[in-house]
């Protein structure tokens, strides 16, 4: 796969997981090696190098102290909460400040069904959107557009749930809610999906906030990729009479698998630790709802709203575990594309 | 028979493709520059002077933003000053001196990681260590949050960007005498300096608009303060507090504020394009 990164290939993909995307590889030659096993290049080495070498050294050691130091430090934390409650912490959805009885269930729900709703709308529409840019789109408008939705993927989350509140929330309640409640009434089992009152903030809301806010950046990441596609595999297809859909479908989808995965995951990992587009729409409400128009809540939201009020060491202890369990999440589904993709890797070269 | 019946269903389905990615296009599109026109649209009514005069008002008078705005550029000014050389640094040691080695592999994995943790975390994270010890809330834990943002980000890009550097450049300097360290202070770092510059400016307009961070650590404060052992008002923290607000003035203030930032991030990210535009034609 070319290399769908750096300067002169779009946005700067820092924010792409590593082994999700190949990354720039220096092509060394016999010296480089020899710096890097410590040979002496013209007598000793100076003072300065030995300088720099140390501080960029101490800086990688601060680093790797730092981060593993979350880990570290949040676990004594949310050891109250997790002794207390044990393992049915995660079990139960009862969240009460009053009874000091909090149970993360609701909003492990919440988090869970917010992201997939949100994967399920953003991912089709994000797949369209790159493919209206590397197939469809006038080539003068390409990189207008593909520009825009660079940029609008670094428009702050904020923005998108404070949008929500004020714009998107009292339109669905006003215009959207009310018509599918009636619509789908006496339909089982979507009647339960969509049962009223239509509040405008729920479940629903926010996940259509979390598609809109991670369109932009995985729209972004597939145009990239759909344009590692060779040039010569897509002219083959169309010359032996290829449809534009087929092409999608046959040459580009197969051809850049990896790099729409990582995409996915990427929009999923952000869905999944979001907090300001959420925390506005979600209504904040511990419960388990049949009903997606219901208020929720989501592990992320749970903690920007009741943190700075909870009052007792045992609610704060009970934010901090919902805290860890949400970076424990987010590397598990990072980790589980690592594997997956490093298989995919191994098949292709084989 | 059979085979015009075929192409006509092929015809149709790719008919139905395209017209299922246009319209992706266009909704797409249309919602987010839907997004754009209402907060100009409801953000510039209430931009006036005064906005970058006066600072946060009570319930129900006029005021401004400006010890949000003084906040905000205290706060992502700190962060990429304390967060970009100790990035450069680290990204320097993965990409120059312990390239290959266990620990440098370690390190990028765990920077991975963080890279991709949710920033409420960090928040938290730093809330841990030095909020509680400190008992109280200030815009040094918040600075330090936006470090723990910051540094990932540059390390990411410091190393990607001397990557690719060619070796060949670094060979020529070695053969005339160069020490490692002439090397990459003077070869490297130039050859990749635009792209460092945008990483660093790219992380400036990621942390200038985060909110969860701030959350518990520098908190918010409704009076002009530059006092960072105490709570800091910033931009995002007061759009927050004042969209959830029943006050009329202050959603107004929070539409403004919105916009204010949503501009700074916008030009921030163009700039850092350019930048890397340059890089890129040199």
């Amino acid at each position: 796969m070319d290399v769908p990164y750096g300067p002169g290939r779009g946005v700067l993909r820092f924010d792409m997981p590593d082994a999700l995307m190949e990354r720039p590889r220096r092509q060394d030659g016999v010296i480089a090696h020899a710096f890097a096993a410590g040979a002496p290049v013209a007598g000793d080495r100076g003072f300065a190098d030995l300088l720099l070498e140390g501080l960029s050294h101490g800086a990688a050691m601060l680093v790797l102290l730092a981060l593993s130091g979350i880990i570290i430090a949040l676990a004594p934390g949310a050891w109250p909460a997790l002794s207390t409650f044990g393992l049915g912490f995660f079990g139960t959805g009862i969240w009460n400040p009053v009874t000091e009885h909090f149970g993360a269930l609701a909003s492990i729900y919440g988090t869970l069904v917010t992201s997939l709703i949100a994967m399920l709308i953003a991912v089709p529409v994000a797949i369209g959107v790159a493919a209206f840019l590397t197939e469809l789109c006038p080539p003068r408008l390409r990189r207008t557009i593909g520009a825009a939705i660079e940029l609008l993927a670094g428009v702050p989350s904020i923005v998108f749930g404070f949008w929500g509140l004020f714009t998107l929330a009292p339109f669905l309640q006003a215009h959207v809610e009310p018509p599918i409640i009636d619509a789908f009434d006496g339909i089982p089992l979507l009647q339960d999906l969509f049962a009223g009152p239509p509040y405008g903030i729920g479940v629903l809301t926010a996940s259509l906030v979390l598609a809109i806010m991670i369109l932009p950046i995985m729209a972004a990441i597939l145009r990239d990729v759909f344009e590692t596609t060779p040039i010569i595999l897509k002219e083959a297809a169309y010359g032996v009479g290829a449809t534009t859909w087929e092409v999608l479908r046959r040459i580009i989808l197969p051809h850049t698998r990896a790099g729409v995965i990582g995409a996915g995951i990427l929009g999923l990992g952000r869905a999944l630790g979001e907090t300001m587009a959420v925390t506005f729409v979600i209504g904040n409400s511990h419960r388990i709802s049949e009903s997606l128009l219901a208020p929720g809540t989501t592990i992320s939201a749970a903690i920007a709203n009741e943190f700075s009020e909870a009052t007792g060491p045992l609610y704060t202890s009970s934010l901090v575990a919902l805290g860890l369990l949400l970076f424990v999440i987010t590397f598990v589904v990072l980790a589980i594309a690592r594997l997956l993709l490093l298989r995919m890797n191994r098949e292709q070269h084989r | 028979m059979i085979n015009t019946s075929r192409v006509h269903r092929r015809l149709i389905a790719n008919r139905i493709a395209i017209g299922l990615s246009f319209a992706a296009a266009a909704i797409g599109l249309g919602v987010l520059a839907l997004i754009l026109f209402t907060l100009i649209a409801k953000g510039a009514a209430g931009l006036t002077a005064t906005t970058f005069k006066e600072v946060t008002p009570p319930p129900g008078q006029a005021g401004g933003l400006l010890n949000a705005l003084y906040g905000s550029l205290v706060l992502t000014v700190l962060g990429v000053l304390v967060g970009a050389p100790i990035g450069v640094l680290a990204g320097t040691y993965l990409a120059e001196y312990g390239r290959g080695t266990r620990l440098a592999s370690v390190i990028r994995f765990v920077n991975d990681i963080i890279l991709s943790a949710p920033s409420i975390v960090v928040g938290l994270f730093i809330y841990q260590v030095m909020v509680v010890p400190m008992h109280h809330f200030s815009g040094w834990a918040g600075v330090a949050a936006l470090v723990l943002i910051v540094v990932p980000i540059v390390v990411r890009t410091t190393e990607d960007m001397l990557l690719l550097v060619p070796g060949a450049l670094r060979e020529s300097a070695a053969a005339l005498g160069a020490a490692q360290h002439t090397i990459i202070i003077h070869i490297a770092y130039r050859a990749a300096r635009a792209g460092m510059i945008t990483g660093g400016l790219l992380a400036a307009a990621r942390i200038s608009g985060e909110t969860a961070p701030l959350l518990f650590t520098a908190l918010n404060n409704q009076f002009w303060s530059t006092d960072l052992n105490g709570p800091i008002a910033s931009l995002p923290m007061v759009i927050f507090q004042f969209a959830l607000s029943p006050y009329a003035e202050w959603q107004q203030l929070a539409w403004t504020g919105a916009l204010i930032i949503t501009a700074a991030v916008l030009t921030l990210s163009v700039v850092a394009r350019l930048f890397g535009a340059t890089g890129r034609t040199s």
